[in-house]
């Protein structure tokens, strides 16, 4: 095993320059799960970001808030001004518990790429966008909808590291993150929603519900036309299409696919005049 | 930057520490090994008991997920900072039994105690819900922590 320890972003991107195959480390919550059997991990080169105070920052601007690539679950729970973003401080919430909010990043959450990441779905409502920084290529702005191109697929370059995330300041009328897991606490999810809608229209994500969080299109075309739905059924069809969930350890494909439903129509139902 | 040991300094319990540590090292096993402060408990080893509950920077954190080199220039404060008078509360209330889980009890309590602005935005066993506890049934963990005056945990 080999470490890199960063001393300012300028090294960690020239590391990474030279040593494209280098693990970016910074909350290690995912990665130092089950540590000390976990081999493969002990092959790798490290390259540790966690004392890169330069990325542990957050900024409101005038129509964006940007969180660097080091800030957390608990900075974000901690600052009344998310009050603007509140999908943001709920979706951190419900992410394991205070020790795993003060070490886990968004910026981690996103590289990550789990399918149940429950920072994802609530940025991806938001239309955030990744920085990606790079030694030679400077900086890169890609939408985090269309970040990942599979299961653990990023859009991001080998020689790139996310230097922050971008999350648009909109009004929005409705919104919300609903998480279906075993517990309040402690719990990975089984069935994931976010929904935000604002004058961009409606944002539909899932998570748990595909090899990656992503927007469900045709869900969001269906709720914006005002096709009428009288109850979950009426829905499957466009779920179908957007959504492949799996069976695993956690739950089954078929399980998911109906709470899904259920849980999108009774979120909607009362804010959508289409819902009966 | 290779396998060799890398050396840090660490502020523990408000002593600088200086040693060279293994680049696979969990905060943990350096605590517990290195450097002779057992108190700290391994549970499950994933993040999720909370058995190894540290404050980091002032943090509870899982030292079970932090590599040892992660700690270098920060503090950490740990169940040996810790004097049975600071606790008289929970000796009394039934907090601990078997006691695997009490290290990292006590220590997000005491974060939980030295922030008390906290409890405006959450209740006290959200702030608890990383620390599991297979004995108590929780209630003589709530009981034990010393809240402000006026403030009644649920």
């Amino acid at each position: 095993m080999r470490v890199h320890l960063a001393s300012s972003l300028q090294d960690a991107l020239a590391f990474k320059a030279t040593e494209p195959d280098a693990w970016p480390i910074a909350g290690g919550t995912d990665a130092m799960v089950h540590w000390p059997g976990a081999h493969e991990m002990h092959e790798r080169t490290w390259l540790d970001l966690s004392h890169l105070n330069e990325l542990r920052t957050v900024e409101f601007r005038d129509d964006f808030v940007e969180l660097g690539a080091l800030a957390t679950y608990w900075d974000v729970i901690r600052d009344a001004r998310f009050t603007a973003l509140p999908l943001l401080p709920q979706a951190a919430a419900t992410v394991g518990a205070v020790q795993i909010q003060t070490r886990g990043t968004w910026a981690g959450n996103i590289a990550n790429a789990s399918p149940a990441a429950d920072g994802v779905p609530a940025l991806m409502a938001y239309d955030a966008e990744v920085v990606l920084g790079s030694r030679d290529g400077g900086e890169r702005v890609v939408a985090l909808a269309d970040f990942y191109h599979g299961y653990k697929q990023l859009e991001a370059r080998p020689e790139e590291l996310i230097t922050a995330v971008r999350v648009p300041l909109r009004a929005h009328d409705h919104q919300d993150f609903i998480k279906v897991g075993s517990r309040a606490a402690q719990a990975i999810t089984k069935v994931g929603l976010a929904y935000a809608h604002s004058s961009e229209g409606w944002r539909i994500v899932a998570n748990s519900m595909a090899p990656t969080v992503c927007r469900c299109a045709a869900v969001e075309t269906l709720v914006a036309a005002g096709t009428a739905v009288a109850g979950p059924d009426d829905l499957a069809d466009a779920i179908a299409e957007d959504l492949t969930p799996i069976d695993d350890i956690r739950s089954t494909g078929a399980y998911r696919l109906r709470v899904f439903g259920r849980v999108l129509y009774h979120a909607l139902q009362p804010i959508c005049d289409s819902f009966s | 930057m290779n396998d060799r040991p890398i050396q840090i300094e660490f502020q523990l319990n408000g002593e600088l520490r200086t040693l060279e540590v293994e680049p696979r090292a969990r905060l943990l096993d350096v605590l517990r090994y290195e450097i002779d402060c057992p108190g700290t408990k391994e549970g499950c080893g994933e993040g999720e008991c909370g058995a190894c509950t540290v404050l980091l920077d002032g943090l509870p954190t899982n030292s079970c997920l932090v590599p040892a080199w992660q700690a270098r220039g920060r503090e950490v404060v740990t169940i040996e900072s810790v004097t049975p008078e600071d606790v008289s509360r929970m000796l009394d209330a039934g907090t601990t039994q078997c006691g695997a889980c009490t290290p990292g009890v006590v220590m997000t309590a005491r974060w939980a105690e030295a922030n008390p602005e906290l409890l405006a935005q959450f209740d006290l066993r959200q702030l608890m819900a990383g620390n599991l506890c297979r004995c108590t049934g929780y209630d003589g963990i709530i009981d034990g922590i010393e809240l402000p005056s006026g403030q009644e945990a649920d």
